[in-house]
């Protein structure tokens, strides 16, 4: 990211604020067609899959930081890495509660039996096991080293569990199953001028935690040097 | 036979319910103000985390 700062803050956190109002003023205003099942709540189109939007783009960075640690063996990538994966359970949380709000109103239970639902949840076990992992070793580069191995893994996992299975079966979630939601009949043109923004809105904000989580880190260790 | 199903296809528009009385009465922008402010809050609060670790940066280089 560039040093250029406009009041202190880089041009992206900017664009991260404008474009998280645009979602939330535009989200309700905007036309939404007019499907069975989902009513209004389509437009949890802008508030809780951009969660999961997130946390997925947040894992991604932290495999990629755990890579150039490996490559480099310069900590600060592994900060990255790591704050990365915590943001991303951050949003993931979220996206988990948001879910299970929504769930009740439309289903009538705060949790069902389905692939999408387990799967997000053992997504969320798995990386509740890489953090749990680093906090079990002492030495920064052992924990690096270890830490970015399995975040491969647990992002192959993620993937697996998020994307792949829920495809495979019968599921209640909306856009799987035959179910209105994700594809492209429903979601309209209409609809994208807000969730384009809203993704990459909420995305900046994930970056922008984890950037902040970073600093916050490398000062702590600059002033109580381990 | 037919005149049973003609009714449901003329009213096929306003079949599936939505907010509709809401946007009528400006009830949603209540939601959007109600909304909008909780974001400014928060986002208020980490800009102000962020330029305060801007301020300890600064002085841990000088």
């Amino acid at each position: 990211m560039t040093e250029k700062r406009i009041f202190g803050l880089q041009w992206w956190k900017w664009l991260c604020v404008l474009l998280l109002f645009y979602t939330v003023i535009n989200g309700f205003l905007i036309e939404a067609p007019r499907l069975p099942i989902l009513h209004e709540t389509i437009r949890n189109l802008f508030f809780h899959v951009t969660m999961w939007f997130s946390m997925m783009a947040m894992m991604a960075a932290s495999v990629f930081y755990g890579i150039r640690y490996l490559q480099t063996n310069d900590l600060s990538h592994d900060y990255k890495s790591e704050q990365s994966a915590v943001t991303g359970m951050f949003f993931g949380i979220l996206g988990l509660i948001t879910g299970s709000i929504w769930a009740k109103y439309t289903w009538g239970a705060w949790w069902v039996n389905d692939a999408k639902l387990n799967g997000s949840a053992a997504t969320m076990l798995v990386y509740s096991a890489y953090i749990i992992l680093r906090g079990s070793m002492d030495d920064e580069h052992k924990k690096a080293r270890l830490a970015a191995v399995y975040g491969i893994f647990a992002f192959t996992l993620m993937l697996v569990f998020i994307m792949v299975l829920p495809r495979l079966t019968d599921s209640l979630h909306p856009g799987n199953g035959g179910n209105p939601g994700f594809n492209n009949y429903d979601l309209d043109n209409n609809l994208r001028k807000v969730f384009y923004p809203a993704v990459i809105g909420w995305i900046l904000l994930a970056v922008w935690i984890t950037e902040v989580r970073v600093r916050i880190k490398k000062l702590k260790n600059a002033f109580f040097p381990y | 036979m037919i005149t049973c199903l003609l009714p449901n296809l003329l009213w096929a528009q306003s079949d599936v319910e939505m907010a509709d009385t809401m946007r009528a009465n400006g009830k949603i922008y209540v939601v959007i103000i109600v909304l909008s402010v909780v974001l400014a809050g928060l986002l208020f609060f980490l800009i102000n985390i962020d330029l305060r670790l801007r301020r300890l940066e600064k002085k841990q280089d000088n």
